[in-house]
Protein backbone atom coordinates (compact mmCIF):
# COMPACT_ATOMS: atom_id res chain seq x y z
CA UNK A 1 0.00 0.00 0.00
CA UNK A 2 1.42 3.39 -0.96
CA UNK A 3 1.84 6.05 1.71
CA UNK A 4 -0.78 8.26 0.05
CA UNK A 5 -3.37 5.43 0.01
CA UNK A 6 -2.65 4.65 3.65
CA UNK A 7 -3.08 8.32 4.55
CA UNK A 8 -6.38 8.45 2.59
CA UNK A 9 -7.82 5.50 4.50
CA UNK A 10 -6.64 6.91 7.80
CA UNK A 11 -8.30 10.22 6.89
CA UNK A 12 -11.64 8.54 6.09
CA UNK A 13 -11.83 7.25 9.66
CA UNK A 14 -10.92 10.65 11.05
CA UNK A 15 -13.48 12.43 8.85
CA UNK A 16 -16.17 9.94 9.94
CA UNK A 17 -15.42 10.63 13.61
CA UNK A 18 -15.55 14.41 13.01
CA UNK A 19 -18.92 13.96 11.26
CA UNK A 20 -20.28 12.04 14.27
CA UNK A 21 -19.08 14.74 16.68
CA UNK A 22 -20.72 17.41 14.49
CA UNK A 23 -23.95 15.37 14.46
CA UNK A 24 -23.91 15.26 18.27
CA UNK A 25 -23.39 19.05 18.44
CA UNK A 26 -26.22 19.67 15.94
CA UNK A 27 -28.58 17.67 18.18
CA UNK A 28 -27.43 19.09 21.52
CA UNK A 29 -27.09 22.76 20.42
CA UNK A 30 -30.81 23.37 19.70
CA UNK A 31 -31.70 21.90 23.12
CA UNK A 32 -30.49 25.19 24.64
CA UNK A 33 -33.46 26.81 22.84
CA UNK A 34 -31.49 29.93 21.92
CA UNK A 35 -32.35 30.90 18.34
CA UNK A 36 -28.83 31.97 17.31
CA UNK A 37 -27.30 28.81 18.77
CA UNK A 38 -29.93 26.68 16.99
CA UNK A 39 -29.21 28.39 13.67
CA UNK A 40 -25.46 27.92 14.01
CA UNK A 41 -25.47 24.39 15.42
CA UNK A 42 -28.23 22.98 13.22
CA UNK A 43 -27.82 24.76 9.89
CA UNK A 44 -24.22 26.01 10.11
CA UNK A 45 -22.99 22.56 11.07
CA UNK A 46 -25.11 20.97 8.30
CA UNK A 47 -23.14 23.12 5.83
CA UNK A 48 -19.82 22.03 7.37
CA UNK A 49 -20.87 18.35 7.31
CA UNK A 50 -21.95 18.62 3.66
CA UNK A 51 -18.66 20.27 2.73
CA UNK A 52 -16.67 17.57 4.53
CA UNK A 53 -18.57 14.79 2.73
CA UNK A 54 -18.17 16.53 -0.65
CA UNK A 55 -14.43 17.15 -0.23
CA UNK A 56 -13.25 14.11 1.70
CA UNK A 57 -15.65 11.36 0.54
CA UNK A 58 -16.72 12.54 -2.93
CA UNK A 59 -13.23 13.96 -3.62
CA UNK A 60 -14.75 16.92 -5.45
CA UNK A 61 -11.51 18.88 -4.96
CA UNK A 62 -9.58 16.15 -6.80
CA UNK A 63 -11.97 16.23 -9.79
CA UNK A 64 -11.31 18.69 -12.65
CA UNK A 65 -12.15 22.28 -11.69
CA UNK A 66 -15.15 22.44 -14.04
CA UNK A 67 -16.99 19.89 -11.88
CA UNK A 68 -16.98 22.31 -8.92
CA UNK A 69 -18.07 25.13 -11.27
CA UNK A 70 -20.88 22.94 -12.62
CA UNK A 71 -22.21 22.16 -9.14
CA UNK A 72 -21.91 25.78 -8.01
CA UNK A 73 -23.66 27.05 -11.15
CA UNK A 74 -26.63 24.70 -10.59
CA UNK A 75 -26.87 25.78 -6.97
CA UNK A 76 -26.56 29.50 -7.68
CA UNK A 77 -29.13 29.52 -10.53
CA UNK A 78 -31.57 27.53 -8.42
CA UNK A 79 -31.13 30.00 -5.54
CA UNK A 80 -31.48 32.99 -7.90
CA UNK A 81 -34.78 31.62 -9.17
CA UNK A 82 -36.08 31.15 -5.64
CA UNK A 83 -34.84 34.59 -4.56
CA UNK A 84 -36.86 35.99 -7.49
CA UNK A 85 -40.12 34.34 -6.52
CA UNK A 86 -39.72 34.52 -2.74
CA UNK A 87 -41.50 37.92 -2.32
CA UNK A 88 -44.61 36.46 -3.99
CA UNK A 89 -44.58 33.51 -1.61
CA UNK A 90 -43.43 35.12 1.61
CA UNK A 91 -45.06 38.57 1.51
CA UNK A 92 -48.77 39.32 1.58
CA UNK A 93 -48.43 42.78 -0.03
CA UNK A 94 -45.94 45.04 -1.78
CA UNK A 95 -45.74 48.08 -4.08
CA UNK A 96 -48.96 48.12 -6.15
CA UNK A 97 -49.99 44.57 -5.24
CA UNK A 98 -51.78 42.74 -2.49
CA UNK A 99 -52.30 39.01 -2.04
CA UNK A 100 -56.00 38.22 -2.12
CA UNK A 101 -56.48 35.30 0.24
CA UNK A 102 -59.92 34.53 -1.29
CA UNK A 103 -58.14 33.74 -4.57
CA UNK A 104 -56.34 30.92 -2.78
CA UNK A 105 -59.62 29.19 -1.92
CA UNK A 106 -61.09 26.76 -4.38
CA UNK A 107 -64.24 27.84 -6.15
CA UNK A 108 -65.95 25.78 -8.87
CA UNK A 109 -65.80 27.16 -12.45
CA UNK A 110 -68.49 29.82 -13.24
CA UNK A 111 -69.94 27.78 -16.12
CA UNK A 112 -70.75 25.01 -13.68
CA UNK A 113 -72.75 27.46 -11.53
CA UNK A 114 -74.61 28.92 -14.49
CA UNK A 115 -75.86 25.56 -15.72
CA UNK A 116 -77.36 24.81 -12.28
CA UNK A 117 -78.89 28.24 -11.69
CA UNK A 118 -82.64 27.88 -12.34
CA UNK A 119 -83.13 31.67 -12.61
CA UNK A 120 -80.16 32.12 -14.98
CA UNK A 121 -78.34 34.69 -12.80
CA UNK A 122 -74.89 33.37 -13.67
CA UNK A 123 -72.18 32.77 -11.09
CA UNK A 124 -72.70 35.80 -8.89
CA UNK A 125 -73.59 35.57 -5.22
CA UNK A 126 -71.53 32.49 -4.34
CA UNK B 1 -20.00 -4.72 -31.17
CA UNK B 2 -19.59 -0.97 -31.53
CA UNK B 3 -16.77 0.60 -29.53
CA UNK B 4 -17.78 2.57 -26.45
CA UNK B 5 -16.08 5.83 -25.48
CA UNK B 6 -14.81 5.18 -21.96
CA UNK B 7 -12.87 8.42 -21.59
CA UNK B 8 -13.68 11.95 -22.67
CA UNK B 9 -10.61 13.77 -23.91
CA UNK B 10 -12.34 17.17 -23.59
CA UNK B 11 -13.23 16.70 -19.92
CA UNK B 12 -10.18 14.59 -19.07
CA UNK B 13 -12.17 12.10 -17.06
CA UNK B 14 -13.90 8.72 -17.61
CA UNK B 15 -17.35 8.92 -19.24
CA UNK B 16 -19.05 7.17 -16.32
CA UNK B 17 -17.58 9.60 -13.80
CA UNK B 18 -18.66 12.58 -15.89
CA UNK B 19 -22.18 11.09 -16.16
CA UNK B 20 -22.46 10.66 -12.39
CA UNK B 21 -21.43 14.28 -11.81
CA UNK B 22 -24.13 15.35 -14.30
CA UNK B 23 -26.67 13.29 -12.35
CA UNK B 24 -25.55 14.99 -9.14
CA UNK B 25 -25.84 18.42 -10.82
CA UNK B 26 -29.45 17.69 -11.83
CA UNK B 27 -30.23 16.35 -8.35
CA UNK B 28 -28.93 19.59 -6.82
CA UNK B 29 -31.70 21.43 -8.66
CA UNK B 30 -34.36 18.86 -7.71
CA UNK B 31 -33.58 18.67 -3.99
CA UNK B 32 -32.37 22.28 -3.79
CA UNK B 33 -35.71 23.43 -5.22
CA UNK B 34 -37.64 21.28 -2.79
CA UNK B 35 -35.65 22.49 0.22
CA UNK B 36 -35.80 26.14 -0.88
CA UNK B 37 -39.60 25.90 -1.30
CA UNK B 38 -39.89 24.35 2.15
CA UNK B 39 -37.74 27.08 3.67
CA UNK B 40 -39.77 29.87 2.06
CA UNK B 41 -43.07 28.48 3.32
CA UNK B 42 -41.62 27.60 6.74
CA UNK B 43 -40.30 31.15 7.25
CA UNK B 44 -43.62 32.73 6.28
CA UNK B 45 -45.82 30.34 8.32
CA UNK B 46 -45.00 30.40 12.02
CA UNK B 47 -47.75 27.88 12.67
CA UNK B 48 -45.64 25.20 10.96
CA UNK B 49 -43.50 24.97 14.11
CA UNK B 50 -46.50 23.41 15.88
CA UNK B 51 -46.65 20.73 13.19
CA UNK B 52 -42.86 20.27 13.11
CA UNK B 53 -42.97 19.63 16.88
CA UNK B 54 -44.60 16.29 16.05
CA UNK B 55 -41.61 14.90 14.14
CA UNK B 56 -39.36 12.54 16.10
CA UNK B 57 -35.84 14.02 16.53
CA UNK B 58 -34.40 10.77 17.96
CA UNK B 59 -35.49 8.83 14.87
CA UNK B 60 -34.16 11.56 12.54
CA UNK B 61 -30.82 11.59 14.40
CA UNK B 62 -30.58 7.79 14.26
CA UNK B 63 -31.15 7.85 10.51
CA UNK B 64 -28.50 10.57 10.13
CA UNK B 65 -26.06 8.35 12.03
CA UNK B 66 -26.99 5.38 9.78
CA UNK B 67 -26.44 7.39 6.58
CA UNK B 68 -23.12 8.90 7.76
CA UNK B 69 -21.92 5.40 8.64
CA UNK B 70 -23.05 4.03 5.27
CA UNK B 71 -21.18 6.88 3.55
CA UNK B 72 -18.02 5.91 5.44
CA UNK B 73 -18.53 2.29 4.34
CA UNK B 74 -19.04 3.38 0.72
CA UNK B 75 -15.80 5.38 0.71
CA UNK B 76 -14.02 2.38 2.30
CA UNK B 77 -15.32 0.26 -0.61
CA UNK B 78 -13.85 2.84 -2.98
CA UNK B 79 -10.47 2.65 -1.21
CA UNK B 80 -10.51 -1.16 -1.52
CA UNK B 81 -11.45 -0.95 -5.22
CA UNK B 82 -8.58 1.47 -5.85
CA UNK B 83 -6.21 -1.18 -4.48
CA UNK B 84 -7.79 -3.72 -6.82
CA UNK B 85 -9.33 -5.73 -3.97
CA UNK B 86 -12.75 -6.47 -5.50
CA UNK B 87 -13.85 -8.88 -2.78
CA UNK B 88 -13.21 -6.35 -0.01
CA UNK B 89 -14.89 -3.61 -2.02
CA UNK B 90 -17.95 -5.82 -2.54
CA UNK B 91 -18.09 -6.64 1.16
CA UNK B 92 -18.08 -2.93 2.08
CA UNK B 93 -20.76 -2.26 -0.54
CA UNK B 94 -22.98 -4.94 1.02
CA UNK B 95 -22.48 -3.31 4.43
CA UNK B 96 -23.55 -0.02 2.81
CA UNK B 97 -26.66 -1.73 1.43
CA UNK B 98 -27.30 -2.93 5.00
CA UNK B 99 -27.19 0.73 6.04
CA UNK B 100 -29.70 1.60 3.31
CA UNK B 101 -32.02 -1.20 4.47
CA UNK B 102 -31.75 0.01 8.08
CA UNK B 103 -32.55 3.57 7.00
CA UNK B 104 -35.65 2.46 5.07
CA UNK B 105 -36.80 0.19 7.93
CA UNK B 106 -36.51 3.05 10.45
CA UNK B 107 -38.28 5.43 8.05
CA UNK B 108 -41.11 2.93 7.55
CA UNK B 109 -41.59 2.61 11.32
CA UNK B 110 -41.52 6.41 11.65
CA UNK B 111 -44.11 6.93 8.91
CA UNK B 112 -46.31 4.15 10.31
CA UNK B 113 -46.30 5.90 13.70
CA UNK B 114 -47.00 9.32 12.21
CA UNK B 115 -49.79 8.10 9.93
CA UNK B 116 -51.42 6.19 12.79
CA UNK B 117 -51.39 9.45 14.78
CA UNK B 118 -53.31 11.13 11.95
CA UNK B 119 -50.42 13.00 10.30
CA UNK B 120 -50.83 12.14 6.62
CA UNK B 121 -49.67 13.76 3.38
CA UNK B 122 -53.06 15.52 3.09
CA UNK B 123 -53.18 16.79 6.71
CA UNK B 124 -51.71 20.19 5.82
CA UNK B 125 -48.94 21.82 3.78
CA UNK B 126 -46.21 21.04 6.34
CA UNK B 127 -46.93 17.31 6.21
CA UNK B 128 -47.23 17.46 2.40
CA UNK B 129 -43.69 18.87 2.26
CA UNK B 130 -42.49 16.42 4.90
CA UNK B 131 -43.73 13.29 3.10
CA UNK B 132 -42.73 14.57 -0.35
CA UNK B 133 -39.15 15.53 0.62
CA UNK B 134 -38.51 12.47 2.82
CA UNK B 135 -40.30 10.21 0.31
CA UNK B 136 -38.26 11.35 -2.71
CA UNK B 137 -35.11 11.00 -0.62
CA UNK B 138 -36.09 7.47 0.49
CA UNK B 139 -36.70 6.52 -3.16
CA UNK B 140 -33.14 7.67 -3.94
CA UNK B 141 -31.87 5.50 -1.07
CA UNK B 142 -33.74 2.46 -2.42
CA UNK B 143 -32.57 3.07 -6.01
CA UNK B 144 -28.97 3.53 -4.79
CA UNK B 145 -29.12 0.26 -2.85
CA UNK B 146 -30.31 -1.64 -5.94
CA UNK B 147 -27.56 -0.18 -8.14
CA UNK B 148 -25.01 -0.87 -5.40
CA UNK B 149 -26.06 -4.54 -5.31
CA UNK B 150 -25.40 -4.82 -9.06
CA UNK B 151 -22.00 -3.10 -8.68
CA UNK B 152 -21.11 -5.29 -5.66
CA UNK B 153 -21.90 -8.50 -7.58
CA UNK B 154 -19.52 -7.50 -10.37
CA UNK B 155 -16.88 -6.16 -7.96
CA UNK B 156 -16.79 -9.50 -6.07
CA UNK B 157 -15.62 -11.08 -9.36
CA UNK B 158 -13.01 -8.32 -9.76
CA UNK B 159 -14.96 -6.74 -12.65
CA UNK B 160 -15.79 -3.07 -13.34
CA UNK B 161 -14.13 -1.86 -10.14
CA UNK B 162 -14.26 1.77 -11.32
CA UNK B 163 -18.04 1.64 -10.79
CA UNK B 164 -17.50 1.43 -7.02
CA UNK B 165 -16.38 5.07 -7.05
CA UNK B 166 -19.33 6.10 -9.25
CA UNK B 167 -22.03 4.63 -7.00
CA UNK B 168 -20.10 6.05 -4.04
CA UNK B 169 -20.38 9.61 -5.38
CA UNK B 170 -24.14 9.18 -5.82
CA UNK B 171 -24.44 7.70 -2.33
CA UNK B 172 -22.53 10.55 -0.69
CA UNK B 173 -24.82 13.03 -2.44
CA UNK B 174 -27.88 11.23 -1.02
CA UNK B 175 -26.18 11.55 2.38
CA UNK B 176 -25.64 15.30 1.85
CA UNK B 177 -29.35 15.78 1.05
CA UNK B 178 -30.28 14.09 4.33
CA UNK B 179 -27.73 16.24 6.21
CA UNK B 180 -29.89 19.25 5.20
CA UNK B 181 -33.26 17.54 5.58
CA UNK B 182 -32.48 16.56 9.17
CA UNK B 183 -32.25 20.07 10.68
CA UNK B 184 -35.08 21.36 8.47
CA UNK B 185 -37.62 18.68 9.37
CA UNK B 186 -36.49 17.52 12.81
CA UNK B 187 -34.50 20.27 14.55
CA UNK B 188 -36.15 23.59 13.58
CA UNK B 189 -39.28 23.41 15.73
Amino acid sequence: MSEQEHEHEHNYGKVYLILLVLLAVSILGPMLEIQVVTLITAFGIAGVKALLVARKFMHINEAPKFISYLMTTCLVFMMLFFAGVSPDVMESSGDNWKKNLKMWLYSPPPAHHASHDPEGHGSGGH
Amino acid sequence: MRPIATTRSASGMPTGLLAVWWVVASEIVIFGGLLASYLMYRLSHDSWSEQAANTNTAIGATNTFVLLTSSFLAVSAHAAAEKGDGKKAARYLWYTIGGAATFVAIKSYEWYTEISHGFTITSNTFWSFYYTAAGIHALHVIAGAFIMAIVAREAAKGLELHRVELIGIYWHFVDIVWIFLFPLLYIAK
